[in-house]
């Protein structure tokens, strides 16, 4: 990871109005959330976070590159399940397991008797290739993906259509094959990591901060990628892609890497998942888990990789806070929100907080500069200040499927 | 996987086995058909239309309640009442959709993709809050029930039967809409070339408002024709929405021809596979194929020749 861009020191970033953005998602994740909230609520919220790393990379490879996935579940699901099945295998000692008739397995092996372990569940027992296959699976499976779509210019609703089919696959699969998956019930009853018990409240916290760092290292990467020409370019695909493509650029590897960025993030997303929560099931990979997924980020703002962990916040937020007073209401409120979000504000809160409270905030800053530190508290989220013009104007004229319906403007 | 059984049992099986496949296949059809003129006109995906379906299913549900408590010298024939009322209400619904939301958003269809996922939440929850989460079943008539005895092991029901016709019949009617009709002229026109066929005097949007009506209506028809061979829940559309997209897609846009060809393979595969393996498998490998085909071969099956 490289510090930002284009800044003589780390220090003058911090000062400068994205940093102070940065530095207040910082303050609410690190300071106030911890402070405020029980050991339980905390690794709510640390579960809601997960999700926002599947947010950023979908707006990286929707909101940038124009490229609607609705199978990012599968690649949540992947990063999890492989960090699941490391802790499976560390919890099925054969001492631990010896009841079974066949000790050493994962139960769930057991009851649906197979006698030894499946070749694809060797390799996990090595903490280290399980870490790389977090990331590696995730990334594999959207390289195969986004090859065999990209090279043939599929996309749009075609593309999404095609994921969301794969995240349909995956879950029948999963749930089909009991024997080596767990089936519908998912690998449950995890307990240690490399003998470090998760489920107590000390080890939860920490893994709360390991998520809110991995937060930070992943929004860190996408701001990098954004900042640079290959960001440049991505957006440009977006708006038009024949236009890059006759520049010279090859517009499919663009879309692969962007594609596959956004795996990677959601396998990691994944895999803290399964380390917060304690179980992995098909029921966080399927059609309507991914298509949720969408949702955080569209919410957020799909064009502000900040808002996207906002995004994921405030939705997951709702969900478990409707759920819990009002279960019949949240379909309501969710389908409310898909066409509130598309119909009224594309742009999402990190839009409106552009349009209405940077001009607020813009007086405020000519007036005392130190003001800017106040946003800390304010729920709304913050997109990325210094936004070039280009982008600002993109913003304004949103319009990702220009070429379509307009022949006279390509 | 075909140890253990002999040629005749083999025969009577993939018999059986297609037939089964064939009511599947009528559901593909009656869903697919209108998902297909919506899609191939507007090049817009309706997420919802599973719940359009459902929202015929229903109509059908409450119809012969209806028939049942005040008519039922005329019980036999309420299925046509509320075929009927099934294809207007959904229509009406489906036109209103159009106007309030798909219409802003005709220039981002993946917008529109994710705004008609809402719209299926909302009727969803909002059929659960009505007709509770239980799967409600409608009451056959009498002429409905039984089936033809063809040789020893082979039998048909009747009920799958006559879903067939119907989801042929509507196939007919709709070629014949399309190709045979001024107003099938006005939407293959548009279809071709929007601003051309516009400058001719061509109400687009109009043609837009019809064919999504009619994509919904004809998905009133499908959920009608459903409760004559399965129950009907909040979530049943859901069900087969991703395999109704693969039909769509799979067919080729555009194509009418293209996506009764892929609804008639997808259901047929899936039905004989699920004989021989587990159906979970059955439907894995016929997903996995279909997705391995559109990869190679994006248009689908029987695309129009268009340069890109």
């Amino acid at each position: 990871m490289k510090t930002p861009s284009k800044t003589p020191s780390i220090v003058n970033w911090f000062t400068s109005r994205e940093g102070l953005y940065y530095l207040a998602l910082a303050a609410l994740l690190v300071v106030i959330l911890p402070l405020a909230l029980d050991p339980f609520r905390l690794n709510m919220v640390g579960k809601y976070l997960t999700y926002a790393f599947v947010a950023i990379g979908l707006v990286m490879c929707w909101g940038k590159a124009g490229i609607l996935s609705l199978g990012q579940g599968v690649f949540f699901g992947l990063g999890g399940y492989c960090m699941a099945m490391f802790l499976k295998l560390e919890a099925s000692t054969p001492e631990a397991t010896a009841i079974q008739s066949t000790p050493g397995i994962p139960d769930f092996m057991d009851w649906n008797q197979l006698t030894e372990l499946p070749w694809f569940w060797e390799p996990f027992h090595s903490f280290s290739f399980t870490l790389l296959a977090v990331i590696g699976v995730p990334m594999l499976l959207a390289f195969v993906i986004g090859f065999a779509m990209f090279t043939r210019r599929v996309g749009g609703v075609y593309f999404a259509i095609i994921t969301q089919a794969i995240a349909a696959i995956l879950t029948i699969l999963i749930i089909g094959q009991q024997g080596y998956t767990g089936g519908v019930n998912g690998i449950t009853d995890l307990q240690t990591l490399m003998g470090w018990d998760i489920r107590t409240d000390a080890a939860r916290t920490t893994l709360y901060f390991v998520c809110v760092a991995m937060l930070f290292l992943c929004l860190f990467v996408a701001r990098f990628v954004q900042n640079r020409k290959l960001g440049r370019i991505l957006v440009a695909m977006n708006a038009q892609e024949n236009r890059v493509r006759f520049s010279g650029y090859d517009v499919a590897a663009f879309k692969i890497f962007v594609f596959c960025l956004a795996a990677a993030f959601a396998g990691i997303g994944g895999a803290l998942f399964t380390l917060i929560v304690g179980f992995m099931s098909p029921s966080f990979i399927g059609i309507v888990a991914s298509i949720e997924m969408v949702i955080f980020c569209a919410l957020g703002g799909r064009l502000s990789i900040l808002g996207a962990v906002y995004g994921a916040l405030l939705v997951n937020a709702a969900k478990s806070g409707f759920s819990e007073s009002f279960p019949e209401l949240w379909p309501f409120a969710m389908g409310a929100l898909f066409i509130g979000v598309v119909l009224a504000f594309p742009n999402g809160l990190a839009g409106l907080y552009q349009s209405y409270v940077m001009p607020l905030e813009e007086r405020l800053f000519k007036r005392k500069p130190k003001a800017e530190a106040q946003p800390v508290s304010e729920p709304e989220p913050t997109p990325e200040a210094r936004k070039p013009a280009v982008e600002a104007k993109e913003a304004r004229e949103y319009d990702p499927m220009i070429e379509h319906y307009s022949p006279e403007k390509s | 996987m075909f140890d253990g059984y002999t040629s005749s049992e083999l025969m009577s099986i993939f018999a059986m086995q297609g037939f089964a496949g064939l009511s599947l296949f009528s559901v593909f059809v009656l869903m697919a058909m209108g998902l297909a003129i919506i899609f191939g006109q507007m090049g817009v995906i309706n997420m919802a239309h599973g719940e359009f379906m459902i929202l015929g299913a229903y109509t059908t549900y409450l119809t012969s309640g209806f028939f049942q408590s005040y008519l039922p010298s005329l019980f036999g024939g309420y299925f046509f009442v509320a075929m009927i009322l099934a294809f207007l209400i959904c229509a009406a619904l489906g036109a209103l959709v159009e106007w309030l939301m798909i219409r802003r958003l005709y220039h981002r269809p993946l917008d529109t993709l994710l705004a008609t996922w809402g719209l299926s939440l909302i009727m969803q929850q909002a059929y659960r809050s009505i007709f509770g989460a239980r799967e409600v079943g409608v009451e056959l008539p009498e002429w409905m029930m039984g089936a033809f005895q063809v040789t020893d092991l082979v039998e048909l029901p009747i009920n799958g039967l006559f879903v067939m016709i119907i989801a042929l019949s509507i196939a007919v009617g709709v070629y014949l809409l399309m190709y045979r009709s001024g107003y099938g002229k006005k939407v293959r026109a548009v279809v071709q070339n929007r601003p051309m066929a516009e400058a001719v005097g061509i109400n687009s949007a109009g043609i837009d408002r019809a064919t999504f009506a009619l994509g919904c209506g004809i998905a009133g028809i499908a959920g009608a024709a459903f409760t004559m061979i399965g129950s009907t829940g909040p979530s049943s559309g859901q069900a087969y929405i991703v395999d109704t997209f693969l039909v769509v897609v799979f067919g080729g846009a555009q194509s009418l021809i293209g996506t009764i060809v892929s609804a008639f393979g997808i259901s047929q595969a899936q039905s004989t596979m699920e004989f021989f393996l587990s159906g979970s498998m059955a439907k894995v490998l016929t997903l996995l194929v279909v997705v391995g085909i559109l990869m190679l071969r994006p248009e689908g099956l029987m695309a129009l020749k268009v340069r890109r």
